[in-house]
């Protein structure tokens, strides 16, 4: 009569629950003796960088038994919220900017570092600017792991000596330069900005160094917390500034249309072409992983610093990088952080390349090549250092309107306009 | 069977309050290690292998065992009772996910569209009124209806005239799998692909791009394909042509070869060319089947992202409503405006969902 076989129910539920408890610990106990601990870490670094990393977590975990589990995802914004709003937080976030940290701070997502870490120890890691950049509301959030440096000029060794040119030293002498160049039948300046959802964001960092340049960091901390709004004249005057270059179609290759529609990793390549497409072009630190793979960085091109300005203002250094913020506090991720925090941290890194370290006692000789050190020691020269302002925005500017600004500047919208738009889209707390 | 229950119903075990008691053990047991196994699944110490044991055994024996056990309690019933309650034993599950999974998030999208972006204050109308009067939303909005007029009307009428042409060909299979090919791609895919057809090269140096090789050879100036307004749009749309033609072909070419020969032979008896019989014999034999057609385009064109995401992100004008969703969910981390989106998003598609539904409770 009856269908179901019941004893085969009543051993099949206590079998799976006879073996489901018995095959793990409680998930709230403490750990058996022999497990390993494990540390997650989420970022934005992946491929070579992610192995780089890993390498360089490799002394730490033969040290203490730790295990660090980096995870990295080029969609880190998307990836992230994921994450914290499905209650799946890593147990250190990597942020590449400091944007998304502010708001998780105020959230109150982000642990207290000032409670975990060595405060003088801190001071003496690492120079105040970055200790600033790691602090909300008074509080340490987070800690810097990588730095890298914007304010830099590209430029073909070889043709650049061949044809006699020398390396300006302020904005006037970069603008004869051009001049010379284009007089030379020759086209000055490689720029692309095309980088599909992020189309803009090149624009953006020419805006902040001119801007560093022309009125100081003092109005530049006011124009990136919107205490003065992105429609002021110093604000204006740095969009014009990039425009004496950008919209002179002497001066950039295939012009504003060039601009608009060359990915920003394969903008530089003309200028290895006989003969050179272009002779100028600015671009942070990363950009020998986009060269041709016979370019040797050092030999077939070199750097130089994006010349001040306004010279009352110095030579500022305008840059970015990862911070590093704590989401769960147990032991072992303090040990992780702790670790973080001191140079040694970078070091396999800094050594296989792509990497400057913020921290005071990272060795120049770690750098594997010139190239690197020479950046090394303008980042450690710097009269300031400001970080890259669209990042620290609210993302609907920095990574929205700002964007689409810069694009609509060049495609020729009325600036002032544009400058509106961007500061409308403000939001409003 | 029954010989053998008169033996058992003498064993203790079987008695009448144990047979009851026993699935209700059993159900608690299974219970109790589901919300364990929630807690175990979390364990960031746990090892993985133990981690998918734990998975399988839940989700696959426990699953099973929660159907028979309650099967087994319903059983326990009165008759009449049973008959009543095992329905909604079997779907219930189903039921309950529905909801958890849909209606929840639903009205939890439309409460959250009306807070702020942090989802902590209460802002009315306000989100609304943003994706209404903001300049890159209006653009948005006119570029979806662009998307919905061009692509459904356009890959309808391509499907349904390559359909009708490719009926009397000899290599039909061959002529119908190459249209239906793209059809196999993934919408990224697709974008990666024509990334490669809209590429730009500033003027004189090679063009990789192969509309601006064949454009430039011709002796033109290379184009911006993606950023030129407004023809970027049209670029867009054009991949999407190419990837729904093939759908609406297939089911269209169907629809046409059920119509009788009676039907055509007749038409030309009375004198009608091939141009007549098309529009006054076929098409409204098979209007039926080109409004399914039409509305199954019509709700992948609203939902459309992929291809703006990969090829501009919305840039240069190519916004659409989804896009700008994700933008502002993702991006902006404005949770109110992203939920505002999603619920308009959801009211333009209903209409055409419904009347969907409706077409196919008939057809039936």
């Amino acid at each position: 009569m009856n269908p179901t076989p019941r004893p085969l129910s009543l051993s099949l539920s206590l079998v799976l629950a006879t073996s489901l408890f018995a095959c793990a610990p409680q998930p709230q106990q403490p750990d058996t003796a022999g497990a390993r601990q494990r540390v997650t870490i989420f970022g934005a670094f992946v491929e070579e960088d992610a192995r780089r990393f890993e390498a360089s977590m490799r002394p730490f975990e033969e040290q203490t038994g730790i295990q660090v589990e980096y995870e990295g995802s080029g969609d880190f914004e998307t990836l992230i919220t994921v994450r914290m709003e499905g209650g799946d937080p890593p147990d250190i976030i990597a942020f590449p900017q400091p944007g998304l940290m502010v708001e998780y701070a105020r959230e109150g997502r982000l642990v207290d570092l000032g409670e975990v870490l060595d405060s003088q120890q801190l001071s003496q890691g690492y120079r105040s600017f970055w200790l600033d950049l790691g602090t909300v509301d008074d509080t340490l959030v987070g800690v810097w792991y990588r730095a890298s440096v914007k304010s830099l000029v590209w430029y073909p060794v070889p043709q650049f000596e061949e044809a006699g040119y020398e390396i300006p030293e302020t904005w006037d002498e970069l603008l004869a330069l051009s001049d010379q160049i284009v007089a030379d039948g020759g086209t000055p300046w490689c720029i692309g900005i095309e980088s599909s959802g992020a189309t803009g964001w090149v624009g953006t960092d020419w805006i902040e160094d001119i801007l560093l340049r022309t009125s100081g960091p003092e109005v530049y901390d006011q124009w990136v917390s919107n205490e003065i709004p992105f429609n002021d004249p110093r604000v204006k005057e740095a969009f014009e500034k990039m425009g004496e270059i950008w919209l002179n179609p002497d001066y950039v290759l295939g012009g504003t249309v060039g601009i608009l529609t060359t990915p920003f990793g394969d903008a530089a390549n003309p200028m290895f072409e006989e003969p050179p497409g272009c002779y100028l072009h600015r671009q942070a630190s990363f950009l020998p992983v986009f060269l041709p793979p016979e370019v040797e960085p050092g030999r077939d091109i070199d750097f130089f610093y994006l010349p001040p300005i306004n010279p009352e203002h110095g030579r500022p250094v305008m840059g970015a990088g990862d911070v590093m913020s704590m989401v769960n506090d147990r032991p072992e991720v303090r040990q992780v952080m702790e670790y973080l925090t001191t140079a040694e941290a970078g070091r396999a890194w800094a050594e296989a390349g792509g990497f400057l370290s913020p921290h005071n006692d990272a060795d120049l000789d770690w750098y594997p090549d010139d190239l690197t050190r020479a950046q090394a020691e303008l980042l450690r020269d710097a009269d300031t250092f400001r970080f890259d302002g669209s990042d620290m925005m609210p993302g609907a500017v920095g990574t929205g309107t700002f964007w689409t600004g810069i694009v609509d500047y060049l495609s020729g919208r009325d600036l002032d306009t544009v400058l509106l738009e961007i500061q409308r889209s403000w939001p409003q707390d | 069977m029954q010989g053998a229950s008169t033996a058992e119903e003498s064993s203790l075990l079987d008695s009448q309050p144990a047979r009851i008691l026993r699935p209700i053990l059993g159900l608690t047991a299974i219970f109790a290690a589901f919300g364990w196994s929630t807690g175990f699944m979390r364990d960031p110490n746990a090892p993985a292998w133990q981690l998918l044991l734990v998975a399988l055994a839940i989700g696959v024996l426990g699953v099973w065992t929660l159907f028979f056990l309650a099967n087994d309690l319903v059983s326990r019933f009165p008759r009449l009772w049973a008959e009543r309650i095992r329905p909604y034993i079997f779907v219930g599950p189903g039921l309950l996910l529905l909801f958890a999974y849909l209606v929840f998030p639903t009205v939890q999208t439309l409460y959250l569209s009306f807070l702020d972006a942090r989802s902590q204050r209460w802002v009315g109308w306000q989100n609304y009124q943003f994706a209404f009067t903001d300049r890159t939303m209006l653009i948005a909005f006119r570029n979806n209806l662009l998307w919905l007029v061009l692509v459904t009307g356009i890959s309808v009428s391509l499907g349904l005239l390559i359909a009708v042409l490719v009926d009397r060909v000899r290599w039909e299979p061959l002529a119908k799998s190459l249209i239906f090919l793209p059809m196999a791609i993934s919408f990224v895919g697709a974008s990666v692909i024509w990334r490669f057809m809209y590429a730009f090269q500033p003027p004189g140096r090679p063009q990789i791009g192969l509309l601006n090789a064949i454009w430039t050879g011709l002796g033109g100036n290379p184009i911006g394909w993606l950023q030129t307004q407004p023809l970027n749009t049209f670029a867009l749309i054009v991949i999407m042509i190419w990837l729904q033609t093939g759908f609406c072909m297939v089911i269209l070419s169907a629809a046409v070869k059920s119509v009788p020969s009676e039907l055509l032979e007749a038409a030309r008896i009375d004198g009608a060319n091939e141009i007549e019989i098309f529009f006054q014999v076929i098409i409204p034999y098979v209007s039926k089947t080109v409004m399914t057609v039409a509305t199954t385009v019509v709700i992948l064109v609203l939902k459309v992202f992929d291809i703006v995401y990969v090829m501009t992100s919305g840039q240069f004008g190519t916004e659409v409503i989804a896009n700008r969703m994700y933008s502002e969910m993702f991006r902006f981390r404005h949770f109110g405006r992203g939920s505002a989106l999603a619920v308009i998003l959801l009211i333009a598609v209903l209409p055409v969902m419904i009347g969907n539904i409706r077409s196919w409770r008939r057809a039936q």
